[in-house]
């Protein structure tokens, strides 16, 4: 099950006699569990109510049954608008080439990393963990620059930032990833008379699957969700986050597309955490320091 | 990527346009220009705060999630904000942070509080329709002529919307008083649609019931109180001879709790850093959680087995065994809080920016709005970049280390 990923060995000894002592803990994780939900839930209600009720009152009034009528108008009247709706097709067009990308070129350098021998491998690696964490404000000024030259359109241009800055991250992942498989089958592979190309398509791709999942996952919810690289280079062809920023100077009145699109947007995280929470954590875990 | 850090260092010693060679004035402005140095110090606030509250929360839940079965459903729920947009949860918590009791959840929940403590007027707003009701104590007003019994009183107002009258009033009646009484109407002294005349009771005016009354004798005490009924009639009966004053108090005219501004100059900053906090535990949680799961089982039982309390098994074994892990989240936590950009962005209104900025969006918003000056926007990204290379060291360190 994918649920597994979070599971933590815990101490198994009669769980449910032991929970029944616990009543203070239990109080706690239900006031935990609410504060946790409730905003989110709030967004949801939000994105079904008629704009016109949301300086009236509380989204909540529709559990005790004044809040007015809710419907999903709101989520019509979002694909009424070009913008918003043309974002969702932008964010899809930026995000999976931002993902695929990376992915082919960290394989292959972390491949040249692992098990061949090239002049300043040790430094070129150092390089690389130092430049992980080169916050990515470092270089959206010369990337602009570059960009006003050869002018590519606006998806191309985020997708590349994305999929540049996601190199060191990748293959930094994908070398300690390939540490862990035996050199006998690299051997092995030689003995049969492979090339590295041969070897590196036929032996470690398909062994690699978790980490390229693991990143894959990573990757893909890092771009969906970017707003800043989107606002400096989408221009006029936004990504989902920088659609609903663009509307949020007039929230109170925007409040029913922002909550709709906003909801939307989460749905395809989401599905992705859910789906593959296991790759999902160890992604973010090795992830969180990236720039 | 070389290439663009050594290029933004070269730039960040130009000027906006490029053109001139200006040294390290981009940075000596970074801390001289107001609105850049009080990102810097808000940044602070959030390095001070938001690393160790998370990191404390963390250890708070991952513990604690140790001794229940259903830890994996308060786990996924804590990590889901993970998952999400910065940006959407930043629309999640400008829903949250309404101001308006009513529409704001956060403000329902304080004002439910504060009304509960300070007990609101229904009439907020009321003024007197004629002269002969004057102010009294603080908000309240009196008659201004002393009254004796059989006397009546006609005390009328304006100036509030109907809304604030309770559901049930009735058209006021023209009061009449028994001997030894003092009577009297409170009325809304407007007739909806126009007409009639001001300081008349009339058909089509409403009696304001619930108005807390007073009757104070000629040496100032409280004789009585009374509440008027739905027509906005009222009567103290037995009153002994003597003047009385009749005086309508404050409290039927305090306003109801606002609500917080949190999206205001003042809280604008900790609202955000609350949210931030409401994201971030759930990673937290995982990565000690996850720490506590390697942990030897043995060392716990063994200290338990001697008798320690919990608290002395978590104070002397779980901290000290959890802390490399507590040190890595913290920095990881530092290095995001140091670049933190869209949640401020997200849920700072526009005119409040100013007040909630951070390094990063002061470094897009001098970069590439209004006239975008890269030569400032470059130094603030060298600044930045200044600022995480100790956590570069200790990266590069650790993976000496591993070797």
């Amino acid at each position: 099950m994918a649920t597994r990923a979070l599971e933590i060995a815990g101490p198994r000894r009669s769980a449910w006699r032991q929970a029944l002592e616990n009543v203070p803990i239990h109080v706690f994780f239900i006031v935990a569990g609410v504060l946790w939900a409730l905003p989110a839930i709030g967004l949801l209600v939000t994105s079904l109510r008629p704009v016109g009720l949301f300086t009236v009152t509380g989204w909540w009034t529709i559990f005790t049954g004044t809040g007015g009528q809710v419907g999903i108008d709101n989520y019509r009247h979002l694909f009424d608008s070009p913008l918003l709706a043309g974002s969702f097709v932008n964010s899809i067009l930026i995000a999976v080439p931002a993902t695929i990308i990376p992915v082919l070129f960290a394989t292959l350098s972390a491949y040249a990393f692992t098990w061949l021998n090239f002049p300043g491998k040790t430094i070129f690696f150092l390089l690389l963990i130092a430049l992980m964490v080169v916050p990515l404000q470092m270089a959206l000024i010369p990337v602009a620059q570059l960009y006003g030259f050869i002018g590519p359109p606006g998806i191309v241009k985020v997708f590349l930032f994305h999929a540049a800055f996601a190199l060191p991250y990748a293959t930094f992942l994908f070398r300690n990833f390939f540490l862990g498989i035996p050199h006998e089958l690299l051997e092995s592979g030689r003995m049969d008379g492979a090339n590295d190309w041969r070897i590196f398509r036929t032996i470690i791709l398909p062994l690699a699957y978790p980490a390229i999942a693991s990143f894959a996952v990573f990757q893909f919810l890092w771009v969906w969700n970017d707003l800043l690289v989107g606002l400096v280079f989408a221009g006029n062809t936004p990504p989902v986050t920088v659609a609903i920023l663009q509307q949020m100077r007039n929230f109170g009145s925007s409040v029913d597309v922002i909550s709709a699109a906003s909801f939307l947007s989460v749905i395809p995280p989401l599905l992705l955490f859910f789906a593959f929470q296991r790759y999902f954590v160890q992604g973010l875990l090795a992830g969180s320091v990236k720039g | 990527m070389i290439y663009p850090a050594v290029a933004t260092v070269i730039r960040s010693l130009f000027n906006r346009t490029g053109e001139t060679f200006v040294g390290l004035d981009n940075y000596l402005q970074i801390f001289s220009d107001g609105r850049t140095f009080h990102a810097i110090q808000n940044n602070i606030i959030w390095v001070l705060i938001f690393p160790a509250a998370v990191t404390a929360l963390g250890v708070l839940f991952a513990v604690l999630l140790e001794r229940v079965p259903y830890r994996l459903v308060i786990r996924t729920i804590l990590f889901m904000p993970m998952a999400v947009s910065l940006l959407a949860s930043g629309v999640i918590w400008r829903i949250m942070y309404e101001q308006n009791p009513d529409t704001g959840a956060l403000n329902a929940v304080v004002a439910s509080v504060a009304n509960a403590v300070t007990h609101p007027g229904h009439y907020q707003g009321a003024r007197p329709s004629q002269p002969d009701l004057v102010q009294g104590v603080g908000d309240g007003y009196q008659l201004s002529q002393l009254l004796a019994p059989g006397d009546v009183a006609h005390i009328g107002f304006i100036g509030f919307p109907v809304a604030e009258i309770p559901s049930g009033a009735k058209d006021a009646q023209e009061p009449t008083a028994q001997a030894g009484q003092i009577a009297g109407v409170v009325w809304r002294d407007f007739k909806p649609g126009g007409g009639g005349t001001v300081g008349q009771v009339e058909p089509g005016k409403l009696g304001l019931p619930d108005m807390t009354v007073q009757l104070v004798d000629s040496g100032g005490a409280v004789k009585s109180q009374v509440q008027t009924n739905s027509t906005g009639d009222f009567s103290f009966a037995g009153v002994g001879s003597g003047n009385y004053r009749v005086v309508i108090p404050a409290q039927n005219f305090h306003p109801a709790f606002g609500g917080v501004q949190w999206l205001g100059s003042t809280l604008v900053t900790p609202a955000i850093i609350l949210a931030a906090i409401w994201v971030w535990v759930g990673f937290a949680t995982v990565t000690i959680g996850a720490g506590l799961a390697t942990m030897s089982r043995d060392l716990l039982e063994a200290a338990r087995v001697d008798g320690a309390t919990e608290w002395q098994v978590f104070r002397r074994v779980t901290v000290p065994l959890l802390a490399p892990l507590m040190i890595v989240t913290f920095i990881t936590l530092t290095i995001n809080v140091l670049k933190i950009f869209d949640l401020v962005y997200a849920i700072a209104p526009g005119s409040v920016i100013p007040d909630a900025n951070v390094i990063a969006l002061q470094m897009y918003l001098l970069a590439f709005t209004g006239l975008g000056n890269f030569g400032i926007g470059s130094a603030i990204a060298v600044f930045l970049f200044l600022l995480v290379i100790p956590v570069m060291a200790f990266n590069i360190r650790r993976f000496r280390g591993e070797r």
